[in-house]
């Protein structure tokens, strides 16, 4: 007896039997449909809010100054609001290993006027660095210079919200003097539109200055409100944290048994924390699919006892023609193992096809992955198998002489 | 001639509740190549579990049962399976075909257990033993578009493709009207005269005097056993039966 054989012989049953076959392939098709869609719809949703989060720049780290006490224990000290210079910066600009970019962060608010329109907002002083931190492009003219930071030039870069404001008429603002405060400043550069972020937040509303700018002219003091900067990668954000600390408790000069003067936060966190959540809906989705796949492998298992009952006596006489017990449990396994795996195939095309509408008809993200697709295959081959043992067993098991005369 | 059935002191007990049921209480004879043997006796005399000891199906309690020369008693299941399929053909009262399968296919079965046979010689083989039954022409017809003494055939057919040592036939006319009865009668007797050994068991006593053999079991003894001196020709016989009008 050789394989070949034996899977002619399952193939031939199922052919005899085709609607029964295929109602009792319906349990797994419905299965495996459900399991493939909720894991897209899932996958979809995931993939969606990390690329949100990715917008908003994802490998960001944030040092602010202060002792991270978590929530409750604030014991701001004017001490530890000024724990982050200039120094600081530049030695971590200078040391780092792990960072693409790095700019201080320092704020000031205030009204902006440009002719007779004004607009309540604030202006933040950064480095260009900042751009590719917060994953900002300069859409028509250009970022302020070097010159201009050494120089606490009064130039900006402003936001689309800004330019909406201040030039209604649809002026071009470049070249334009606005005026903060009283201060005199040129916008050199408008920046790409971003729209609203997941937060709600418009991150348009934004006007960059020349951090030096921001310090001397405006707020007049030597320290920073913080200072931002991107991992090369997100995989490093973690080594990225743990470089830059260093950095700053050298700085610092604070000794072993003392607490961080400072607090890093990644954006890393925040995606990770967003991943685990969705990860464990996706499986919550997933787990309720797979119930059905369950339901269809006993229906299987129903079906094949069934037709075990049945087939007595052509078992019998293949029995008494010469087949092993091995080869009526193959047969019989091989049988259920189609219905699966064959259920399952129609099952992907199909929870494939219900993803492409959601995703076309319902506007949902939903990502057909290549490893739920092997899961669903893997499930089928392991619920033909589980569910088509025991009826293939009894099978097996049959006396050929009772079973050859069964009526 | 070379025996191919040999039973020494062959004894089977059940067990039913707390009885011992003594089906066969001490059977010999050797049945030789070439042989047309009819084992014959009333319902209970044991016949049916002598014929599952012949076809390797059952186990003697104690006794020697040689197969063509090959000890079946210590063999284990899965032996006796193998030897079922090369050395035995079985011949059964209701044809037992498979279902929504065509002739050809079910005459292929024996050979789909015996991984020595190509697929190509599987079909070659069960084309030539439907032939040989008279079916050249029937070769894909379905069991369910075939008549009772066609489907009987077919068995026979299956019975032969595997070339086995015994054809092992259970009340084969006995779902059959009289005419296709010996019409399946003159099949039988045309593989004896080509050397086949057959053993027919029946409790029609009509079918001995067309056998070359004739056993007879009564109560799990063997109380007859002779040859056959004036065998009768069954083609002779069914040229005098009328024919069916219907």
């Amino acid at each position: 007896m050789n394989g070949t054989n034996l899977f002619k012989i399952a193939l031939k049953a199922i052919a005899n039997n085709k609607m029964r076959s295929f109602l009792t392939m319906l349990g797994i098709i419905i299965g495996v449909a459900s399991v493939i869609t909720m894991l897209a719809i899932g996958q979809g949703s995931k993939q969606s809010i990390k690329q949100n989060i990715a917008e908003m720049g994802s490998n960001m780290i944030m040092i602010n100054p202060g002792a991270d006490r978590g929530p409750g224990g604030a014991r701001m000290s004017a001490d530890d609001a000024q724990s982050l210079t200039l120094a600081d910066y530049q030695t971590i600009v200078d040391q780092n290993k792990y960072l693409a970019a790095v700019s201080p962060n320092v704020s000031s608010g205030g009204q902006l006027i440009y002719g007779n329109n004004n607009y309540q907002t604030s202006v933040t002083g950064v480095s260009q660095g900042y751009l590719e931190i917060r994953q900002l492009k300069v859409e028509s003219g250009d970022m302020f210079t070097d010159a201009d930071i050494k120089a606490s030039a009064k130039v900006c870069v402003i936001g689309k919200t800004i330019v909406d404001e201040l030039f209604p008429s649809g002026a071009d603002p470049i070249g334009q003097v606005v005026r903060f405060n009283k201060i005199p400043m040129r916008v050199v550069g408008v920046l790409k539109s971003k729209g609203y972020n997941s937060m709600g937040m418009d991150q348009d509303n934004i006007v960059l200055a020349p951090y030096t700018t921001v310090m001397k002219r405006m707020l007049a003091q030597t320290y920073l409100s913080g200072i931002y900067a991107s991992a090369i990668t997100e995989e490093i954000t973690q080594l990225a944290i743990a470089d830059v600390t260093e950095i700053l408790r050298t700085n610092h000069k604070l000794r072993e048994d003392e607490e961080d003067d400072f607090s890093i936060r990644s954006q890393e966190e925040i995606s990770s924390m967003m991943d685990s959540t969705m990860s464990m809906l996706t499986l919550l989705l997933a787990a309720v699919a797979g119930i059905s796949l369950v339901v269809g492998g006993i229906g299987i298992m129903n079906i094949m006892y069934v037709s075990v009952t049945e087939r007595t006596r052509e078992i019998g006489l293949r029995m008494s023609v010469g087949a092993r017990g091995i080869d009526i449990l193959s047969q019989f396994l091989i049988e259920a193992i189609m219905i699966s795996v064959t259920g399952g195939v129609i099952g992907v095309l199909f929870g494939f096809g219900t993803s492409m509408a959601i995703k076309t008809l319902a506007n949902w993200p939903a990502t057909v992955e290549a490893w739920t697709v092997v899961l669903a295959f893997v499930v089928c081959t392991i619920t033909g198998i589980f569910f088509g043992w025991y009826p293939a067993k009894k099978a097996a098991n049959l006396d050929p002489i009772e079973a050859i005369r069964y009526e | 001639m070379k025996p191919i059935i040999e039973l020494e002191d062959i004894r089977r007990e059940f067990i039913v509740g707390e009885e011992v049921v003594k089906a066969l209480r001490g059977v010999s004879f050797t049945i030789h190549e070439g042989e047309f043997v009819t084992i014959m006796g009333t319902s209970g005399s044991g016949k049916s579990t002598l014929l599952n000891i012949l076809g390797c199906l059952d186990k003697p309690t104690s006794g020697e049962y040689r197969l063509d020369g090959t000890p079946v008693r210590t063999m284990s299941k899965n032996q006796r399976a193998i030897l079922r399929n090369r050395k035995i053909g079985f011949v059964f009262q209701s044809y037992n075909l498979l279902a929504k399968t065509t002739a050809v296919e079910n005459v292929e079965l024996p050979l789909m257990y015996n991984g020595e046979v190509s697929a190509s010689e599987r079909r070659q083989r069960a084309i030539t033993a439907l032939t040989r039954v008279g079916l050249g022409d029937r070769l894909n017809h379905k069991s369910n578009q075939m008549s009772g003494g066609q489907m009987q055939r077919v068995a026979i057919a299956r019975a032969l493709v595997n070339d086995p040592a015994v054809i092992l036939a259970d009340e084969a006319t006995g779902n059959l009207d009289t005419r296709t009865s010996f019409e399946i009668l003159v099949l039988f007797q045309e593989l004896h005269r080509e050397g086949r050994t057959i053993i027919f068991v029946t409790h029609n006593p009509e079918i001995a005097q067309y056998s070359s053999r004739n056993i007879v079991l009564r109560d799990g003894k063997i109380r007859d056993d002779e040859l056959n001196p004036n065998i009768l020709d069954a083609a002779k016989k069914l040229a005098e039966l009328p024919v069916n009008d219907d």
